[in-house]
């Protein structure tokens, strides 16, 4: 835009949503860069300004850890940023992380007042800003305007087992009280799906560290490549004179479709790809070692935003033709909205009402091809989805190269297993209070979705610190 | 965390190694059957090796390699005094150890040998008597010779040029065994896939329990990501919290062959560039 624009721009909340600025999408597909990029100062100074600072926001009502967002919000008219950041941070330890992930659309901005008749204010991505306008700061300094930390209570000492953003709150939380943290987890990197699972391009690897180095400054102590129930049990964590154990270790084992030829050579899980991707930096193949199988045909079962993130990276990995294969519609679509339009924008092939039958290969064991049946909806079932139904007799057969199972994942037994006395429910989550996040086991915790199965990261966030809550007011009374 | 090599020894020279790590928490821990998943460097990849041995009182562990592509050749480029970035262990399940009524054969090829010697260890731990039934191409190629005379009742061996031991297959040796000794409880395999399904094949008429120790590819090596999975008696399994151990009689060998095809030409383009990369530097031979 000319710098005589017209002065007849509206303002304040009638002005329109200001938009995310963000790569061309034919030049993302080949890169695995951020495809947001971040709102400028004078963007998110037009955004705060849309905020009718309410006297009861709703769309604090509409946040699962309640962030004060007018609180927030109001201190970057007033261009306070830090005072911004410290609200956020109050109920938030992971904001820059929340301001790229989380479900807006459904949670804060779905519950703001002015999205009632316009466009909701665009929080995200003001938590965005804000959070990243603090990254350049010293990581301590940031958290408690201090610059060096000391730890006050030495003698009390917390254990988390899994390092994903359950455990990342406990951690921040109780440091930040002056209580040592002790994280084990399983991987050789601490972020749990963070690293391993949503993919460069949506949460830069960079941002998550620097939470984490944060945390550490605050004195939390993290040990990778330490399986917890393989190389410590929470017995031995106990013994050890651990005063609290939280267990954050996600719900990680995937779902496969039991559909015949499943194990072909070619058939990966999402958590296989991404993890490939993801944490063994496969995009940089050969510079980085583990490799990861590149189709031309990419049909992607599932249609969450496990499954757009497995999607775009087989796009960005130099697929021809990349399709998602859902039995419902569009309008079912778990994913977040923008996940799904970026991914659209980027050349994503919807296969709507379609659902696998089995995956043909060739002799050697290499998938060649798969058979869909078709679908139409029927009545709503107990979800409140409108429920797919198979077309008798319609079948097709399509060529494929690739396919990804991204339909969702299990609890993963191997804490149940070692863990005696650790009360499990028929899916093997783990059965906890909902209050205090405790366990069947007295100062055993848990939370996130080995508790509550595949969720969000902001709920992850909640339940650790409603534990984190509950193991301060123990020990510090 | 890392882990520092404290003794290396080459068992055939520029193709299989034997290193004792420095892991204090994964000696404490470790039990036949189990592995460990490592990284050698920073752009490593997470590969699953064998535990081989573990010395609880040094808080080590011994892993023995066989140099097949980038990451192994990068392992053997290491000394003694090096660490290697990440260990984690130890992973899958325990091998089932009891006392048994007859005597236990444990069949192991190539580096599976390593693998064979800590279960056959342990059998005989537990009061068990341990046949060891061990092959090679030839003599030069025989591993853990020493090792297994040490506590095994008896050390069969069968190399395919008859330069020591009965010339001809492990699988001949078991079949002769099987066919003289009725008393048998079971038959333990280690190995490459087509000498492990070979077992499978010759003790099934015998009707003994054989158990045999998958090698699937692995990435998290804790049910995270799908990528070790196996059918076993037609159902899906995931061989690093499942097994890495199961009935042999239930594999699907081809399957599992296959599977481990499937990275084949992208490792070959990474162990080229390693090799580019690596002329000079890497021996002190
Ligand atoms: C690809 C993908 C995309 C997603 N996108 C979004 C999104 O856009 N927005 C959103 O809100 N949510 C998203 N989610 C969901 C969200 O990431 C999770 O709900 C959240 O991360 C759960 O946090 P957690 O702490 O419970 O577990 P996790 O993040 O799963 O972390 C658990 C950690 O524990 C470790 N661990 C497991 N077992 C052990 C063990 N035995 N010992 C030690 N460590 C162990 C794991 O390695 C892992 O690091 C996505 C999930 C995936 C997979
Ligand atoms: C439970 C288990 C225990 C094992 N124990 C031993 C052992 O004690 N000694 C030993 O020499 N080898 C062992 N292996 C095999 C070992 O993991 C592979 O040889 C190694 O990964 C090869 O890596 P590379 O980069 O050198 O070779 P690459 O060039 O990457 O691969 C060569 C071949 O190794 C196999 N392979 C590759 N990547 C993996 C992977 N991530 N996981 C498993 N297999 C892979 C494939 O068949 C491939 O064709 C074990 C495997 C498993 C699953
Ligand atoms: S509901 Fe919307 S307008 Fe009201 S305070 Fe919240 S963000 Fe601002
Ligand atoms: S290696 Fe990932 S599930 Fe077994």
């Amino acid at each position: 835009m000319c710098a005589h624009a017209p002065t007849n721009k509206k303002v304040g909340s009638k002005a329109p949503r200001t938009a995310m600025p963000e790569q061309d999408p034919r030049q993302r597909v080949r890169n695995f860069s951020e495809v947001t990029t971040g709102y400028t100062p004078e963007m998110a100074l037009a955004e705060a300004q849309r905020c009718l600072q309410c006297k009861k926001p709703l769309c604090r009502k509409g946040c699962p850890v309640e962030i004060d967002i007018p609180g927030f919000i109001a201190p970057i008219l007033e261009g306070d940023l830090d005072k911004a950041y410290k609200v956020l941070r109050d109920t938030n330890s992971l904001p820059a992380v929340c301001g790229r992930v989380c479900p807006q659309e459904t949670q804060c901005e779905g519950a703001c007042i002015l999205g009632k008749k316009g466009e909701p204010v665009a929080i995200g991505r003001l938590e965005r800003f804000v959070a990243d306008t603090f990254m350049a700061k010293d990581a301590c300094e940031e958290i408690t305007g201090t610059q060096a930390c000391t730890l006050e209570r030495e003698d009390l000492k917390v254990a988390c087992i899994g390092g994903g953003p359950s455990s990342l709150t406990v951690a921040g939380y109780l440091s930040a009280l002056g209580i040592k943290v002790h994280v084990f987890e399983a991987l050789h990197e601490v972020g749990g799906v963070l690293v391993y699972g949503i993919p460069e391009f949506r949460l830069p690897k960079a941002i998550v560290r620097r939470e984490i180095d944060a945390m550490r400054a605050l004195g939390v102590e993290f040990h990778t490549n330490w399986v917890g129930g393989k190389t410590i049990t929470v017995d031995d964590l106990k013994a050890q004179g651990f005063n609290a154990i939280f267990i954050g270790v996600g719900a990680g084992l995937p779902k496969f479709l039991r559909v015949p030829g499943e194990n072909l050579i070619g058939v990966f899980s999402a958590n296989e790809y991404l993890t490939r991707v993801n944490l063994g930096r496969a995009y940089e193949f050969p510079k980085s070692d583990t490799p990861a199988y590149t189709g031309k045909n990419v049909v992607v079962f599932g249609a969450g935003n496990v499954a757009m993130d497995a999607a775009r990276t087989a796009m960005r990995l130099g697929a021809d033709k990349v399709s998602i294969a859902y039995r419902r519609t569009e309008n079912e679509m778990p994913a977040r909205l923008e996940e799904l339009h970026h991914a659209k924008d980027e050349g994503l092939e919807l296969l709507c009402l379609h659902a696998p039958i089995e995956f043909k290969g060739d002799e050697k064991g290499w998938l060649k091809s798969i058979v869909l049946q078709k679908m139409q909806l029927g009545e709503p079932d107990e979800s409140g989805r409108c429920s797919p139904v198979a077309c008798d007799g319609q079948f097709c057969e399509i060529p494929c190269d690739m396919a990804v199972i991204a339909v969702g994942t299990g609890s993963n037994p191997l804490i149940g297993q070692t863990t005696p006395g650790l009360e499990l429910n028929k899916w093997g989550y783990i059965v906890v209070n909902e209050e205090t996040g405790e366990t069947s086991i007295p100062n055993v915790y848990a939370g996130g979705d080995i508790v509550t199965g595949a969720a969000t990261v902001i709920s992850a966030m909640g339940a650790g610190r409603r534990a984190a809550k509950e193991i301060a007011k123990r020990l510090l009374g | 965390m890392p882990s520092k090599i404290v003794r290396k020894r080459s068992l055939i020279p520029g193709q299989t190694s034997e290193l004792v790590l420095d892991a204090p928490q994964i000696a404490a821990k470790a039990k036949p059957g189990n592995f460990v998943i490592l990284r050698v460097c920073e752009n490593g990849e997470r590969i699953p090796l064998t535990i081989a041995d573990t010395d609880k009182q040094a808080g080590t562990i011994t892993i023995v390699y066989l140099v097949l592509g980038k990451t192994t050749a990068h392992l053997e480029t290491l000394k003694e005094g090096d660490e290697i970035v990440d260990l984690c262990g130890p992973l899958g399940k325990d091998t089932d150890i009891h006392k048994m009524d007859g005597p236990v054969i444990c069949v192991g090829g190539g580096t599976g040998i390593a693998a064979m010697h800590h279960i056959a260890k342990g059998h005989h731990m537990a009061g068990n008597r341990v046949i060891t039934v061990i092959g090679a191409r030839s003599k030069d190629l025989l591993l853990f010779y020493d090792e297994l005379s040490k506590f095994a009742d008896e050390v069969l061996v069968s190399t395919n040029d008859g330069s020591f031991g009965v010339q001809g297959m492990v699988t001949d040796l078991l079949k002769d065994r099987l066919e003289s000794d009725t008393t048998v409880a079971e038959v333990v395999a280690v190995g490459p896939v087509p000498m492990m399904e070979a077992v499978a094949r010759v003790t099934k008429p015998f009707g003994v329990k054989t158990t045999v120790s998958l090698n699937s590819i692995m990435v998290d090596g804790i049910g995270m990501c799908g990528a070790c999975r196996v059918s076993v008696g037609g159902k899906t399994k995931f061989a690093c919290v499942d097994g890495p151990e199961f009935d042999g009689q239930e594999v699907d060998f081809k399957e599992l062959g296959s599977r481990l095809q499937a990275f084949k030409t992208m490792e070959q383009i990474s162990y080229e560039e390693f090799k580019k990369s690596h002329v000079c530097t890497c021996s002190n031979k």
